[in-house]
């Protein structure tokens, strides 16, 4: 095994890239994989509550940077899923208490016996960035279909290009489709002619992805969630396979109109 | 503006965005974009007659490439009579 390092980052804060890694790492493990994912957010750290991990914390990032355990020790295991690993962010610490090369050393001594190790990068395009994507293979750069979102994820774009990491993959998360097709929101389309990149996944807007994370459980476990289920094309496509894009159109017909009408859509 | 003459708020998302990632990709703002191009219908001017007011002077983009596209009709001039 030698690991392949994908770093997820966004530029703009809140348009679900801790998400975005918790559910990729889910399902790639789900498919046999064996994943560790790292919280880049030194000081912010959310991936631990997002996977529904933070009660098992004992060391993390920071410690293992600065000797006080082996990489081992950071690594804690899914409740669920045993080829699946999470390296927790220190949360008492800042962003310089890593350095770009320490990124790239212990991505290095995970590559060995893991497939994936997925890089949760923070806000920004400052230190942890850098940081963050330091041992990228290839990056994924996650918006929301809204003119900020896009607008950074412009900016990120224009920086990996910079450093030689690009070109990155898209993901346009939290689409909503009746607003798509009434024109008040920026379509996939218009998304990928504005940043010109290659798209790897469009995840719908899906209530079941607060739920799964109110739960510390992503929404990939969860078969019915449409975006569980965009989630899980994404896991295959980053491994290989070419899976069509799901059909996004508004869904009509009674049940919709019913709910319409009840006041829930 | 009434409800059936209202511009949709994807489209003018969209056309925003295309002029903001333009100057934000070029470093360049639209009063730096304004000062270039009264700075090239100059340096035009000095050697041919131009028609200020149908020079088109604007950044385009292609993919992730930028570019800076000119149209700049002369002005019609009669031909000099020779002798």
């Amino acid at each position: 095994m030698t690991a392949k390092v994908i770093t997820v980052t966004s530029g703009k804060g809140g348009v679900g890239k801790t998400t975005a890694v918790a559910n990729l790492a889910t399902a790639l493990a789900m498919d046999g994989k064996r994943v560790v994912c790292i919280d880049g957010d030194i000081g912010l750290r959310n991936l631990d509550v997002v996977m529904g991990l933070e009660n098992r914390i004992v060391y993390d990032l920071v410690d293992v940077i600065e000797g006080r355990c082996k990489l081992k020790q950071a690594m804690i295991r899914d409740k669920h899923l045993p080829d699946l690993y999470l390296i927790p962010a220190a949360q008492t610490r800042d962003k310089n208490a890593v350095s770009p090369s320490d990124m790239v050393r212990i991505c290095n001594d995970l590559r060995p016996d893991t497939d994936f190790v997925i890089v949760d990068s923070p806000a920004g395009i400052e230190r942890g960035f850098r940081n963050a994507i330091a041992a990228a293979d290839s990056v994924l750069v996650v918006t929301n279909p809204e003119v900020s979102a896009v607008r950074d994820a412009d900016r990120v774009v224009g920086l990996l290009e910079a450093e030689e990491k690009g070109p990155p993959s898209l993901i346009i998360n939290r689409l909503n489709p009746n607003l798509v097709k009434n024109n008040d929101m920026l379509s996939a389309e218009d998304v990928l002619d504005l940043l010109g990149i290659r798209l790897i996944g469009i995840v719908p807007e899906d209530e079941n992805v607060i739920i799964g994370s109110n739960r510390g459980a992503p929404t990939v476990g969860d078969a019915k969630s449409r975006a569980g289920q965009a989630f899980r094309n994404i896991a295959k496509r980053l491994q290989g396979e070419e899976v069509p894009f799901m059909d996004l159109a508004p869904q009509s017909g009674l049940w919709n109109a019913i709910q319409r009408f009840a006041g829930r859509k | 503006m009434g409800f059936f003459s209202r511009k949709r708020s994807a489209t003018s998302a969209k056309e925003r965005l295309q002029l903001v990632l333009v100057h934000d990709r070029t470093d360049l703002t639209p009063g730096q974009l304004d000062e270039l191009k009264d700075d090239l219908l100059k340096a035009i001017s000095k050697y041919i007659e131009i028609d200020p007011e149908a020079v088109r002077i604007e950044l385009e983009k292609d993919g992730r490439e930028q570019r800076l596209v000119a149209d700049i009709p002369l002005k019609h001039m009669p031909r000099h009579r020779a002798g």
